[in-house]
């Protein structure tokens, strides 16, 4: 027993007194107790099971009871599938490339976009199976996978993509879980210690295990952010190696990184504003984040107006006959989507941040809730008003063929995985600090607020 | 088939039931086949009990396909071809009728559909059947990410719909439209008769929901030397089916040289410029031999309002 509590102790000793006062602080962060906390849980819960009861119902009648029919093949589904796997990317390359550049003031949103990269990068696979008509021969994508297919490039690229995101969130948690360890908030033998002392692979705070952590860390950091640009670009190329009038283009695989990281950001700046106000972080997060995160927002924004506007351009002034239908499309029948996610969806990011005076955290939160906003619709817009436009102009096929039109099905299954979304990554920040402990001694690390969270 | 065997549900039984042995029982195929090619004749088959019975050779519009294994290869030496004469047609839909019927389609499940085309608003408008064109370059199969559509070396792209997992990839990567999605549960290919007769890529039955299905060729047909539904089932003759290695096409009535059609009629493929290098020809529709307006004439409301979209109708209107 004394042999045990020495060691302990000894323990406490190696961390610094900030992480220890940290670590006190949001060591209740990582329980749920408050009343708030339960039902926000048991909403999502709710709302997932809801999800998948649509999944069930899709199953027993069939895809019969989707939006989907033979011209509009692919729906909310695919566009789902597309907005998560963008928000992942997006946490790949800011997490990564923060990383690399060593920016100090990053730290303490770094484990926000870690996090949201490993989740949503589970997420969004989920909504591609919801849309294959078999589930039961999934298992033939293995079996008798074609390389010449993109969708096998695809298979290939997430798989990568989520071990490398995971491995990457993971060796920066390694500190953390360390810390936990060796603290004191949690009782000897609960199964929180137990994991965290499997999970600390026996971390000690010692230049050796810092010098191989920081030179993994740096490898997959690297690694991550080419993944993750080669992902997205693969997922682009699935629309745009066909050869329908608004997907064949050469300019989808930078369009599609663009919009990811674009989109991305902008849940990473309302995961950040939720964070903050929930767990009482002012002192960590601070609108220097808001502001310094809001500007790259910015440059997004400007990048991705500036593809939008290439795409839209050469497509309407040319004015193939088939582009010039779509077009056409687009500014009726879509004329509200299509101003919310290609006028709205970049001006309004652009003149919040632009212009100094109007940078609030709140006004920067509200430009992120506008891009996610628009980039869906984005997505929209891409993939069935193209569907709804084929070569040969649709005849000859029952009236509700025609047009797409989403139905609860749908619906629900979106609510469902919305809802895993964001169970996941409460779970998450139940099981870590949402802000990273170790190595959090920098000058405005150490708490300026003197209130313990309950 | 499906329409013949209404008559009698017997009849339908050991035709099913023979049509299963002809599936499995290699060693019968052959004398089958070659009473299929006499008219009226009967047929000697062995139903699932052992007895041997007779059916009307007639009734057997459908000896079976290869199997799985033998509908990737193709039949030898064969390099299918199809010649639509669009100056003949006039939307009789029999073409649409007989192979949904073939193919135990549900109405609304189109292998083959006719479209009312009009190039621009001072052209003049037709009828424009649009089967899968099996192209030699296909998009569908080159996107399928576990082979259930491939490429035959007689130049018929076919659907295993019991290796498809339903992505939908090469619904959207054909340019054409030529592919329909099992969408229901309960269709015609999945009743219980349906559910015994042993399937064949050849002709796609029984339908499995949640898979891609398309116009196959009829090659089923083709193994029996006959032609495909929808040129069978012409009454003006529009279809013109062959062999380019014979270079000969037929409709039927008419066998001619593949090669001097083409030439002599200035034919051409639908969007040649996609390169997808379709088998399916066209004739223009010069010197046409019925007014467009005969193709709406007699229809149901159903079929008259499909077309309302069409670019004729839409420049009208805005004329």
């Amino acid at each position: 027993m004394t042999g045990i509590k020495t060691h302990h102790i000894l323990k406490i000793k190696i961390m610094d007194n900030t992480e220890l006062s940290l670590i006190r602080e949001f060591a209740p962060q990582l329980k749920i107790n408050s009343k708030l906390g339960q039902a926000w849980i048991i909403i999502l819960i709710t709302g997932f099971i809801i999800g998948l009861f649509g999944l069930y119902w899709q199953i027993h009648k069939g895809h019969v009871v989707t939006g989907m029919r033979d011209y509009v093949v692919w729906g909310v589904y695919i566009v789902n599938f597309i907005f998560f796997m963008g928000l992942s990317y997006a946490g790949a390359l800011i997490a990564g490339s923060l990383h690399l550049m060593k920016t100090a003031w990053s730290k303490p949103i770094m484990r926000m976009a870690e996090i949201l990269t490993v989740v949503s990068l589970m997420i969004g696979p989920l909504f591609i199976i919801l849309c294959i008509g078999r589930l039961d021969r999934l298992y033939y994508l293995f079996i008798f996978g074609r390389i010449q297919s993109p969708i096998t490039w695809d298979v290939i690229a997430i798989t990568t993509d989520l071990i490398g995101c995971i491995i990457f969130l993971y060796l920066a948690l390694i500190p953390d879980m360390a810390i936990l360890r060796d603290s004191d908030e949690f009782k000897d033998n609960s199964w929180r210690k137990k994991l965290y002392r499997i999970l600390a692979l026996g971390y000690q705070d010692t230049p050796e295990f810092n010098k191989i952590l920081n030179r993994s860390k740096n490898i997959m950091a690297a690694i991550i952010i080419a993944i993750a640009i080669i992902v997205y670009s693969v997922l682009a190329w699935i629309f745009s190696v066909t050869l329908q009038p608004g997907w064949h283009s050469a300019i989808f695989g930078p369009y599609f990184v663009i919009a990811a990281v674009y989109s991305g950001t902008g849940v990473l700046i309302i995961v950040m504003w939720l964070y903050r106000k929930i767990y009482h972080l002012e002192a960590y997060i601070t609108k220097e984040h808001f502001v310094k995160v809001g500007v790259l927002l910015l440059i997004l924004a400007a990048f991705f107006g500036y593809f939008t506007f290439s795409e839209y351009l050469t497509k309407w002034y040319g004015s193939e006959k088939n582009d010039s239908f779509l077009i056409d499309r687009l500014f009726s029948d879509y004329f509200w989507m299509f101003i919310i996610s290609n006028y709205a969806g970049v001006i309004i990011p652009l003149v919040i941040i632009g212009f100094p005076n109007l940078r609030t955290i709140n006004s920067i939160t509200f430009a992120a809730i506008i891009c996610v906003i628009a980039l869906w619709f984005n997505r929209y817009l891409i993939v069935v008003p193209t569907l709804e436009t084929p070569f040969l102009p649709i005849q000859d096929s029952r009236p509700e063929f025609l047009n797409y039109s989403s139905t609860w099905v749908e619906w629900s299954t979106t609510l469902g995985g919305t809802a895993l979304f964001c169970l996941l990554f409460t779970l998450a920040s139940k099981f870590v600090p949402i802000i990273e402990v170790y190595g959090n001694k920098a000058k405005n690390g150490i708490p300026k607020s003197d209130n313990p969270i309950t | 088939m499906a329409r013949k065997n209404k008559k009698s549900k017997n009849s339908r039984r050991n035709f099913l039931n023979s049509s299963m042995l002809l599936g499995t029982s290699a060693l019968l195929l052959p004398e089958v086949m070659s009473s299929c090619k006499k008219p009226d004749d009967k047929v000697k088959v062995l139903t699932q009990e052992g007895k041997l019975v007779e059916v009307n050779k007639d009734e057997i519009t459908h000896c079976h396909g290869a199997s799985r294994e033998e509908s990737r290869e193709g039949i030898p030496n064969r390099k299918f071809v199809m010649v639509i004469d669009l100056s003949k047609c006039r939307n009789a839909r029999k073409c649409v009728d007989l192979c949904q019927e073939a193919h135990h389609l549900l109405p609304g499940q189109e292998f083959i559909r006719v479209y009312l085309m009009q190039r621009s608003e001072k052209s003049a408008p037709y009828w424009f059947p649009k089967p899968c064109f099996h192209c030699n370059n296909p998009l569908c199969a080159s996107v399928c990410p576990v082979g259930a559509t491939y490429k035959r070396s007689d130049g018929i792209v076919l659907v295993d719909n019991e290796r498809c997992i339903g992505c939908k990839f090469c619904m959207t990567g054909c340019p054409y439209n030529a592919r329909i999605f099992i969408w229901e549960k309960l269709e015609v290919g999945h009743d219980e008769e349906n559910e015994k007769i042993e399937y064949s890529p050849e002709t796609g039955i029984p339908h499995r929901e949640g898979t891609v299905a398309k116009c196959d060729f009829c090659p089923d047909m083709i193994r029996q030397k006959k032609l495909p539904h929808c040129v069978t089932a012409c009454p003006m003759g529009v279809i013109y089916f062959g062999d380019i290695n014979e270079d000969s096409v037929t409709n039927g009535e008419e066998t001619v040289s593949f090669s001097e059609l083409i030439k002599n009629n200035d034919g051409y493929r639908y969007l040649e410029t996609l390169g997808t290098d379709p088998s399916v020809y066209y004739l223009p529709a010069t010197a046409r031999l019925f007014p467009f307006e005969q193709g709406l004439e007699n229809k149901d409301e159903e079929i008259i309002d499909r077309y309302k979209n069409a670019p004729y109708f839409k420049n009208k209107n805005n004329g």
